[in-house]
């Protein structure tokens, strides 16, 4: 009996946003890293175009970092000690993408400075031709001041500048439109707000092609339900044609599961939650690739055996095959 | 899917063409028959008060009542795992209602007591998540040996181990029925009825009223058996589109789940099984994809706690109810028998929130009191930002849960994110020693053995 399939006709599609820039662009990047395009929900092949692949960040920070679980510390080692070293080590470990972030203070307990986080930036672009995404400690005015040093430094690269949010997005934005980077725009779970912070970013004059939008997830187990679903109302507002939602979405899965007791502590838990780096990675990797599922372009993520496994799922969503009616 | 007034209209008495002699006769107590449709399709009247509904329309009006996607069960000593009456596609349109069952697999040519092994240590395992105690719900048991005798006692060895529910995995109708046979008193799944086997599977399910799984790789020739299979008097069946990549899946169940919803299809308004470790490399991520969309039974093929404990979670937490956060009690928690020097500390009434800061408090030794905030469901932050929990309503949860009373002290400790909130609730708190604690829960304990 030959069934006909249901087709949703979808009257919008998500941009197509080019992260980095190579000389050509005027840029040192070895190549550029391009998401969005989906003119159909995610993976479905039979329904629409899905041009690009979602890709993996992977997280290096500017220093070593305090406070991270010690399986991330064992799995990068020494190389944690320099940023250079941690994004070469990264790109060997199959990144698409560099996620640099500062935190709040220096080996030496001293603020971050801006001329220590323009010699970060530095040191990563020299050694790696990925693109590289930027993004401050996450509180409004250190982060203003870190990426506009960063986005000096880093001119015409394109690299994407965070947390852009609703209290510091005009010196952010300002800092992309002057020395051609992108934005990451940041807002609390919720469409409308990520609408909104869109809606302003773009009245700044920058055009929507340089935004990513980042909508929050929470990490498996601790709030995962509400991210999943933020995005999965995000991406059918854009098909629906809401041209302030038709952003690539990226969410800092790493993060926020690495926060979690399950993938931090290795003593004194359940013998029920498993071996310790097995559980920590599935963590990670159970997060990322069921946030694909629900519409994140991009993921980034701690942890390098996380990569790889994130790259396989996604081989696996990129090969169409559908068996379906006629 | 329901009918509209209009549609239920044209199948009562005033509708028909011609019209009923009786139509419009008000001794349904409605003016018309199309009032009286406009209040059955709001369901603000039974269909039972009109006597003149031809047995056609009837048929009708109950074949459309039925739910698009029909629920299938099986079941083992108490035990009981049912899928399918679901009806959204995303679950922010409402919720999803049956979480799907995970199975994991044996096979009968692993050896009697190798699955004895395997089943008791998964059928024990039983994980804590939020105050909820999480499961494997049964096992598939596959004749790969090709023997009925081996199958039988496969079959025999895991009921020894476990009560949990089955799937009986063969395409040979004489090795089924050596299955059912073994499974005797219980319901399991039969897997599975194919182009070839279908008439005597069909045979087997009915006579042991089992759901019946119906495999085929398209949807055009799944279809076909459901309604042959239908047609033979088997009402409960399962469907297995039978894919082999992860898109392949997706595409597949998102497909069937638009059949039974959208378009009201009933051949293909089935539950959905899925075999996710046959999709890709990385067992878990598929199996998230099966639990994410719209499985209703999932086999997996390997078990290990560090791999099930986050599925069952991602299981969980899909298949929350998003209209409703999972909450506790609002009020004060005793921990491990505190007495009145013991610490007081203030958390909200977020699960998720609680168990976190309650589990490490109970499981490091330590004696304290636990306020918890009535903050509407919501986390610490979430709530900070939302204007649920602040200082006045820190203090209120102080006085209504009367700890003054059970305290010799006059301190309490804050989580460190909201630390922000001292001062206003030194204010509200007069003659209170306001302490910021870590913002994580799980540096609780090592906090408490400096403060005291
Ligand atoms: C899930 C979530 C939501 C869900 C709500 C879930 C719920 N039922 O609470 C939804 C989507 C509804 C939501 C909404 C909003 N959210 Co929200 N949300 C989150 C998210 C992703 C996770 C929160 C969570 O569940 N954490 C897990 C729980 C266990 O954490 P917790 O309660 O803090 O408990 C931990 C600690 O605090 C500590 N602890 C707890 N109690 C105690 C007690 C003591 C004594 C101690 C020592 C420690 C301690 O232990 C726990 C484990 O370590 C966070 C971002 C993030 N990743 O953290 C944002 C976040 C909390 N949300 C935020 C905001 C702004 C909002 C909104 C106001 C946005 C808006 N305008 O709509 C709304 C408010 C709700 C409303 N108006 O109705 C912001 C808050 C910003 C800030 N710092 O002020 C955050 C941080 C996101 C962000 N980065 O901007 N949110
Ligand atoms: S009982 Fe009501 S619905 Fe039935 S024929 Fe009379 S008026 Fe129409």
């Amino acid at each position: 009996m030959p069934v006909k399939i249901p087709m949703e006709k979808w009257a919008g599609s998500v941009r197509t946003v080019t992260l980095g820039a190579t000389a050509a662009d005027g840029g040192t990047r070895q190549h550029t890293v391009t998401v969005g395009g989906e003119t159909t929900l995610p993976f479905l092949h039979f329904e629409g175009e899905i041009p690009n692949r979602p890709v993996v960040a992977t997280e290096i920070q500017d220093r070593r970092p305090d406070g991270w679980s010690e399986l991330l510390m064992e799995a990068w080692g020494d190389r944690m000690n320099d940023p250079g070293d941690w994004a070469k080590a990264a790109e060997e470990a199959g990144a698409d993408l560099i996620a640099l972030t500062f935190g709040l203070t220096g080996l030496d307990g001293q603020p971050t400075s801006a001329e220590s986080a323009r010699l970060a930036v530095r040191k990563v672009l020299d050694a790696t031709g990925l693109p590289v995404m930027v993004s401050g400690p996450g509180q409004a005015e250190v982060d203003n001041e870190l990426l506009v040093a960063v986005a000096e430094e880093g001119a015409g690269e394109r690299l994407v500048l965070g947390y852009c949010e609703d209290r510091n997005y005009r010196t952010i934005v300002a800092a992309a439109l002057g020395h051609g980077h992108l934005v990451h725009a940041r807002t609390a779970m919720d469409v409308n707000l990520a609408k909104q912070l869109n809606i302003l970013i773009n009245d700044m004059q920058l055009p929507l092609d340089r935004i990513i939008m980042d909508p929050t997830t929470g990490a498996l187990g601790y709030g995962i339900e509400y991210g999943y679903s933020v995005m999965e109302r995000l991406r059918l507002a854009a098909l629906q044609g809401d041209s302030m939602t038709q952003l690539p979405m990226l969410v800092t899965v790493g993060e926020e599961t690495w926060k979690a007791k399950e993938s931090k502590v290795g003593q004194g838990v359940p013998e029920t939650w498993g071996v310790w780096e097995e559980r920590a990675i599935n963590w990670e990797a159970v997060t990322a690739s069921s946030l694909i599922q629900s519409g994140a372009d991009i993921v980034v993520v701690r942890h390098p055996e996380s990569v790889k496994r994130v790259h396989a799922v996604i081989d696996s969503m990129m090969t169409a095959n559908d068996r379906g009616g006629s | 899917m329901a009918l509209s007034g209009i549609q239920i209209y044209k199948l009562l008495p005033g509708g028909q063409r011609p019209p009923h002699p009786k139509a419009n006769c008000k001794e349904c107590g409605f003016p018309t028959c199309l009032a009286f449709a406009m209040k059955l399709a709001a369901k603000q009247a039974e269909l039972s008060v009109c006597g003149y509904v031809s047995d056609e329309s009837k048929d009708k009006l109950s074949a459309a009542a039925a739910p698009p996607i029909r629920l299938a069960k099986v079941s083992s000593n108490g035990h009981e795992v049912a899928a399918g009456n679901e009806t959204v596609m995303f679950r922010h349109e409402k919720t999803f209602f049956h979480r799907p069952g995970l199975f994991l697999r044996v096979k009968d040519t692993d050896g009697v007591e190798a699955i004895k092994a395997a089943v008791s240590s998964a059928d024990a395992y039983l994980v804590d998540y939020v105050g909820m105690e999480l499961t494997l719900d049964g096992f598939a048991v596959e004749a790969a040996s090709g023997d009925a005798t081996a199958f039988g006692a496969a079959i025999g060895a895991v009921r020894g181990a476990s009560d949990r529910p089955l799937v009986l995995m063969s395409a040979d109708a004489a090795l089924m029925e050596a299955g059912l046979e073994a499974a005797e008193g219980m319901t399991p799944l039969v897997h599975s009825a194919n182009a070839d086997n279908w008439e005597a599977m069909a045979q087997l399910a009915k006579k042991h009223q089992a759901p019946l799984a119906v495999c085929a790789d398209s949807l055009d020739g799944l279809a076909d058996l459901t309604q042959k299979i239908k047609a033979a008097g088997v009402e409960d069946m399962v469907l297995d589109p039978c894919v082999g990549t992860m898109a392949g899946a997706l595409s597949s169940l998102t497909q069937l789940r638009r059949l039974a919803l959208k378009e009201n299809f009933r051949p293909l308004g089935y539950p959905i099984i899925a075999f996710p470790g046959e999709w890709c490399e990385d067992t878990e991520a598929a199996a998230v994809l099966a639990i994410a969309k719209y499985a209703g039974f999932v086999v997996l093929d390997e078990f290990s706690p560090a791999s099930i404990y986050p599925l069952l979670v991602f299981r969980q937490n899909i298949y929350t109810n998003p209209q409703e956060p999972i909450q506790v009690t609002p009020g004060l928690y005793e921990i491990n028998k505190p007495g009145p020097s013991d610490p007081v500390m203030v958390t909200t009434n977020f699960s998720i929130t609680y168990f976190s800061v309650s589990n490490e408090i109970e499981g490091s030794g330590n004696k304290g009191w636990l306020l918890v905030a009535d903050a509407e469901g919501m986390s610490v932050l979430t709530a900070w930002a939302a204007g649920k929990f602040d200082a006045e309503r820190i203090a209120k949860t102080v006085k209504v849960t009367g700890i003054e009373d059970k305290i010799s002290h006059r301190s309490i400790i804050l989580p460190g994110h909201v630390a922000v909130l001292s001062g206003e609730l030194e204010e509200e708190l007069p003659g209170w020693e306001i302490k910021v604690g870590p913002r994580e829960a799980v540096n609780l304990p090592q906090y408490l053995k400096m403060a005291i």
